[in-house]
């Protein structure tokens, strides 16, 4: 994995190569396609999560309704908490594996040569 | 109904089947351990166990790391004493996940290399950030660790049911909890030392395996005895709570309504608070991060994320069948006689389940036995990760990049770590030994504070915002760090309630139980302000670390 080994002479440093990689249109289309479905995604469970700690706070009344049986809303609407879990976790999974793989798999073998100082140890 | 823990008939098979068992389970381990150690030459292997676990063992070992004696004697113990109010714990556990898995897992893996610090430090000036890290890291793993061994000591007399007055092995009750913590802390030094991460990491593979095992067997049990019918299960437990409708809805342990206005309006911010803490701490646990290391590839590490939603969130809906189960076949007065905190509901439940399924008191003692093993592989397996990662971070954070300044060798910096996970082994024994008379359960809760309040904010600004810098690092791990730990010390779980720390002293003028309403925005304020009083910038390894994040490339 590691790739400590200084190549001969690179024709330009590490740091510039980074720097010329992260400035490019492709790495920002990247970051783009990362931060536009991530952030929403995060902002979209906090919520639902939220809302959800806060009826069983403030709603008692509505999340003790029984819809069938012993079966409440409090236990549908935690259920569902894990439902919507599980299907984040496999959108998010289906779009790293389309959308961002592939273009970080491209640019890092671009990247290929370039030299790594490890400045820190780590 | 109600079934006395190891009633006198079942008592000495029961325990010395559970003696058996766990004594299988901890050879089995050290023999992983030593083979593990043959296998651990370089300072890869034994802090991220060589990166050679696949997705789904990482996943397995997550599992196995964060399935605490909380999570699975906790949580079903609360469910069974306070119904709904337990399954609002288990969703935040898992929630949490989605946080670790979008926003942390990959980044990390791919830009660090064997603890937290690592991306923290990554574009800043190492001696400040890699101090605070380790300050933290050693802090949140020290209190979780604590609530363990403490945990595991007042479960042995419970599990082997050593009642006062009665004896084991020539040890009365209260010697048998120091020598558990002793036990515990001495495997859990070994498993580290001689085992590193490869070894942790198979402990924690065999604890899930087993820990799913034995929920799932006694949750097809209790639904067979309900004829699979959920709704008929529920209301069997609200009947035997004597609570009625109220127990299947939130509001019996968190957020409860009383006559005091005040009261009750604090009530419900603890509940939100809580909530929170949950939510967010989990992606700034310590141990927790340096799994993903273990992996080779960022791939691998989102896979690890994935079978480990997967299990956790399993487990949890598990431990639901679980806790209503105990609280209609066992019923709260039995688990109250044996724990007044639940955390033997689960075990009473398996000697229920024995009794009507496996035949008679034989299998009660049988079934319980096996549930009593599963409960402490479960406590070895957890406090192993704890002391490896609080032990990394004093060898390769504070003593190679703090006081070598990055000039210590591989060998030296892992014989550091082998002897800091001695040294941290045995201090948590000790302070476990004189803390076992107190209530610390509040320990798991305030890691968690500590772990959203001042690692995660950290943690993403490094990876998310250009302009954070060493000043907005050290002042968001401080920050939030100090704030969780102040308003925990003022808060009426140290002091002035029944059922705090020290019940008989009242020091406490912070209303709530849980600081993280409160801290955690704090941390992320000390963060921004912390970084905005600063020039420092390095654009250069920005670039880098923003690339390498990213792409993986020049990833360890």
């Amino acid at each position: 994995m590691s790739t400590d080994t200084p190549a001969s002479a690179p024709a330009e440093s590490a740091a510039e190569r980074y720097l010329a990689v992260q400035r490019s249109d492709e790495f920002a289309g990247l970051r783009r396609a990362l931060r536009g479905f991530v952030f929403p995604m995060t902002v979209a469970f906090f919520l639902w999560y939220a809302l959800y700690v806060i009826l069983s706070a403030y709603a008692r009344g509505f999340m003790g309704t029984k819809l069938f049986g012993n079966i409440n809303v409090a236990l549908v609407f935690g259920l569902l908490q894990f439902v919507s879990t599980f299907v984040i976790a496999w959108l998010y999974a289906r779009f790293a594996d389309r959308r961002i793989d592939p273009v970080a798999d491209r640019i890092r073998a671009e990247l290929g040569e370039v030299t790594h100082e490890h400045g820190p140890r780590g | 109904m109600s079934t006395v823990l190891a009633a006198e008939a079942g008592s000495t098979t029961a325990r010395n089947l559970t003696i058996t068992l766990f004594l299988i389970f901890v050879a089995i381990t050290l023999a992983i351990t030593v083979w593990a150690s043959r296998q651990t030459k370089t300072a890869t292997d034994f802090y991220a166990g060589g990166r050679s676990f696949s997705g789904f063992q990482n996943g397995m070992a997550i599992g196995g790391d964060y399935m605490s004696a909380a999570s699975f004697l906790g949580i079903a113990g609360l469910i069974a004493l306070y119904g709904y109010d337990g399954f609002l714990y288990s969703i935040g556990f898992l929630v949490a996940w989605l946080v670790a898995l979008l926003l942390v897992a990959e980044l990390l893996r791919n830009s660090g290399r064997y603890t937290m610090a690592d991306v923290l430090a990554f574009r800043m000036r190492q001696r400040p950030v890699r101090t605070a890290a380790s300050v933290s890291t050693i802090t949140v793993s020290i209190f979780y660790l604590l609530a363990q061994m403490v945990g595991a000591g007042a479960l042995v007399a419970l599990l082997l049911g050593i009642k006062p007055g009665t004896t084991f092995l020539g040890m009365d009750a209260d010697t048998a909890k120091v020598a558990t913590i002793i036990l515990v802390g001495a495997l859990m030094i070994i498993y580290v030392t001689v085992g590193g991460m490869k070894g942790t990491t198979y402990v924690q593979i065999v604890k899930a395996f087993l820990l799913m095992s034995g929920a799932i067997v006694m949750t097809l049990l209790v639904l067979a005895h309900y004829k699979f019918n959920l709704s008929t299960l529920l209301g069997d437990a609200a009947n035997a709570s004597g609570k009625g409708d109220n127990f299947l809805e939130p509001g019996l342990r968190y957020g409860v309504e009383s006559g005091d206005a005040l009261k009750t309006f604090y009530s419900k911010m603890d509940l939100l608070s809580l909530g929170i803490a949950l939510v967010l701490g989990t992606a700034g646990l310590p141990h927790i991060l340096i799994r993903f290391y273990t992996v080779p590839t960022a791939k691998a590490a989102r896979k690890s994320v994935l079978w480990a939603i997967g299990i956790i969130g399993t487990f949890y809906l598990l431990t639901l069948a679980l806790g209503f189960g105990a609280a209609a076949l066992v019923g709260s007065q039995a688990i109250t006689a044996q724990d007044k905190a639940g955390n033997t509901a689960a075990p009473q439940l398996a000697e229920a389940l024995g009794i009507k399924f496996l035949g008679g008191d034989l299998g009660g003692a049988t079934l319980l036995a096996i549930i009593a093993a599963v409960a402490f592989a479960t406590i070895l397996a957890v406090v192993a990760g704890l002391t490896l990662a609080s032990s990394s971070s004093l060898a390769h954070d504070f003593y190679a990049n703090v006081i070598k300044d990055g000039q210590a060798s591989e060998r030296q910096e892992v014989n550091v770590a082998r002897i800091s996970a001695l040294v941290i082994g045995a201090i948590s024994i000790v302070l476990s030994i004189f803390a076992q008379s107190l209530n610390v359960a509040f320990l798991v809760a305030l890691a968690f504070a500590v772990a959203a309040s001042g690692n995660l904010p950290a943690i993403l600004y490094s990876l998310f915002w250009r302009r954070f810098n060493t000043s907005g690092a050290v002042w968001a791990i401080y920050g939030g760090l100090l704030a969780a730990v102040v308003l925990v010390f003022f808060s009426p779980v140290v002091s002035g309630a029944p059922t705090a720390m020290f019940p008989d002293h009242d020091w406490h003028w912070f209303p709530l139980s849980n600081p993280g309403i409160i801290s955690i925005p704090f941390g992320f304020l000390c963060g921004w302000i912390g970084t905005l009083v600063s020039r420092e910038h390095d654009e250069e390894k920005y670039a880098e670390l923003e690339v390498r994040s990213l792409t993986g490339a020049g990833a360890h």
